[in-house]
C-alpha cells in the first residue's frame, strides 16, 4: 500500500519527517483523517490541536500543533505549524504548570483572550503527551 | 630610558590591547554565522511549503480578490521595514542598509509617496533619531538572533497599518540578503500589496493539483497570507542576522591585520630606537674614556 510522505514544519524547525500510514489533524471545521491517495486538501488547523500520526511500524506520533495549516497533495502531507511540540519532547510538569496558570486567569477574566489560548495550547501539550487532562 | 622609546612601547602596548579585543569580536563572530546559517537553512522547509500552499490557493480560486493583494488605486503612503543591526563593529553593514533604504525612499518619494519608517535594530533607531526623523514603528535587542514571535509581531504592526484606511497603502523591505560567507548584499523589495504574477509556467516541483479547501478558499487564503508575511520578515531578520555576523567578522580581521601590522612597524622603529641609544652611549663612553686617557697622558 502507498504510503503517506509527512513532514511537520515550523518556522524555526523542522518538527518530523518521515512516512506513514494515516494522519489524522483538526481542523477548524472539525477533525480530518488523511489516508494514502487521498484527495488534495488545504485546511486550517485550530489553536491547540493534537495531530496523530499512524505508522504500521514504529508506532504511533503524537504532536501538539498550535494554529497552522495542512496541506495534502500526492501522498504528501505537510503540517505548517505556527508552533509545534511532538509529545515526547514535551515537558509534563511544566505544561500542567502553564495549564494551571492559564486556568486562574481565565478565572479572574474570562474575557482574558490570551489566557484561553495559553490554556488550549497548554491542554494540547499534555494530550500530546498521552497524559489526561 | 629615552622619551621616544618610551611612547613607542605604550603605543605598541595599547595597539596590543586593540587587537586582542578585535581577534575575539572576530572569534566570536565566526562561530555565531554557523549558528546563523543552521537556523536560516532551518526555516527553508517552512517557506517552501508555506510559498506553495499560497501559489496553491491563489491559482485554484479564479477571482483573487484579498486586500493584501490588492494594490490602491492612489497610493499615498509606503511603510519601508530598514533592518539594520543593535551593534557596531560591523564595517559598512549599517551604513550600507541605511544608504539602500535612502535611494528606495528617494524613489518612492518621486512617486508621490510619503515615507513612514519602520526600523529594526538599535543602529537604524540612533540614525533616525540623529536625524529627528519619525518612526512609525521600531523594534531593537534581537537583530543578531531574531526568533519567529520577533517577525511575528513586526509583521501584525505592518499588516495591521496595511489594513487601515488611514495607514499606509504599500510596504517595502530593506536588508541585507546573506548569500555566501564572502557575500552579502543588500536588497529591497516590495512586500505588500503581493504581486500576484499570472504564468502559464509550472511551479518548482510540478503542477498543482486542484485542491478542497476546510473550510472555504477564502478562509484558508484569509489565515495563510499573513502567515506568509510573517514568514518573508522572518526570512529577512535571519538573513540579515547571518549578514551581521559575517561582515562583522570580516571587518573585525582586518582590524586584527592593521594592528598586527602596526604593532610591527613600531617594533621596528622602536628597536632602531633603542640601537641608536646605544650607539650614542656607547660613543660618549669611548669618547669620555678618550678624554681622560688623554688628559692623564699629559700630567705624565
Amino acid at each position: 500500500m502507498a504510503k503517506l510522505r509527512i513532514g511537520v514544519v515550523s518556522p524555526e524547525r523542522e518538527i518530523w519527517s518521515g512516512e506513514a500510514d494515516m494522519v489524522i489533524a483538526k481542523t477548524v471545521d472539525g477533525e480530518i483523517g488523511i489516508m494514502p491517495n487521498h484527495a488534495p486538501v488545504l485546511g486550517v488547523l485550530v489553536e491547540g490541536g493534537v495531530l496523530r500520526i499512524k505508522r504500521s511500524e514504529g508506532g504511533d506520533i503524537a504532536a501538539a500543533v498550535h494554529g497552522g495549516f495542512l496541506s495534502v497533495a500526492d501522498n504528501d502531507v505537510s503540517v505548517l505549524a505556527e508552533s509545534a511540540e511532538l509529545g515526547s519532547e514535551v515537558d509534563v510538569a511544566e505544561a500542567r504548570d502553564a495549564l494551571q496558570r492559564a486556568l486562574a486567569s481565565v478565572d479572574a477574566s474570562a474575557e482574558d483572550e490570551q489566557a484561553q489560548i495559553a490554556a488550549k495550547r497548554a491542554r494540547a501539550r499534555l494530550r500530546a503527551a498521552g497524559e489526561e487532562v | 630610558m629615552g622619551a621616544q622609546l618610551r611612547l613607542l612601547r605604550r603605543r605598541i602596548r595599547s595597539v596590543r590591547s586593540t587587537a586582542k579585543i578585535t581577534r575575539a569580536q572576530e572569534l566570536i563572530a565566526s562561530s555565531r554565522i554557523i549558528k546563523a546559517q543552521q537556523r536560516m537553512e532551518a526555516a527553508v522547509p517552512y517557506e517552501r511549503e508555506i510559498t506553495r500552499a499560497v501559489s496553491a490557493v491563489l491559482s485554484n480560486s479564479a477571482e483573487i480578490d484579498h486586500p493584501l493583494t490588492v494594490a490602491k488605486e492612489r497610493p499615498a503612503s509606503a511603510g519601508v521595514l530598514i533592518v539594520t543591526s543593535d551593534r557596531g563593529f560591523a564595517g559598512g553593514f549599517n551604513a550600507n542598509v541605511l544608504r539602500e533604504a535612502e535611494a528606495l525612499a528617494g524613489h518612492l518619494r518621486g512617486r508621490g509617496l510619503e515615507i513612514k519608517p519602520y526600523v529594526v535594530g538599535r543602529k537604524g533607531i540612533t540614525w533616525h533619531r540623529f536625524r529627528d526623523r519619525e518612526m512609525s514603528g521600531e523594534w531593537a535587542g534581537f537583530s543578531d538572533n531574531p526568533t519567529y514571535a520577533h517577525a511575528k509581531e513586526i509583521a501584525q504592526s505592518l499588516v495591521a497599518a496595511f489594513s487601515d484606511d488611514n495607514g499606509i497603502d504599500e510596504i517595502h523591505v530593506v536588508h541585507t540578503e546573506f548569500r555566501s560567507m564572502l557575500t552579502q548584499e543588500v536588497r529591497a523589495k516590495r512586500i505588500l500589496p503581493l504581486e500576484v504574477e499570472e504564468t502559464t509556467e509550472e511551479p518548482a516541483g510540478g503542477p498543482l493539483p486542484y485542491y478542497e479547501f476546510e473550510p472555504t478558499a477564502g478562509d484558508v487564503l484569509n489565515q495563510l497570507l499573513p502567515r506568509y508575511i510573517e514568514s518573508r520578515i522572518f526570512n529577512a531578520l535571519l538573513q540579515s542576522a547571518a549578514s551581521e555576523h559575517a561582515s562583522r567578522r570580516r571587518a573585525m580581521k582586518s582590524a586584527t591585520d592593521n594592528a598586527n601590522e602596526l604593532i610591527k612597524v613600531f617594533t621596528q622603529q622602536m628597536n632602531q630606537a633603542r640601537q641608536a641609544e646605544i650607539t650614542q652611549e656607547i660613543s660618549e663612553i669611548v669618547g669620555g674614556a678618550n678624554a681622560l686617557a688623554d688628559a692623564s697622558a699629559g700630567k705624565e
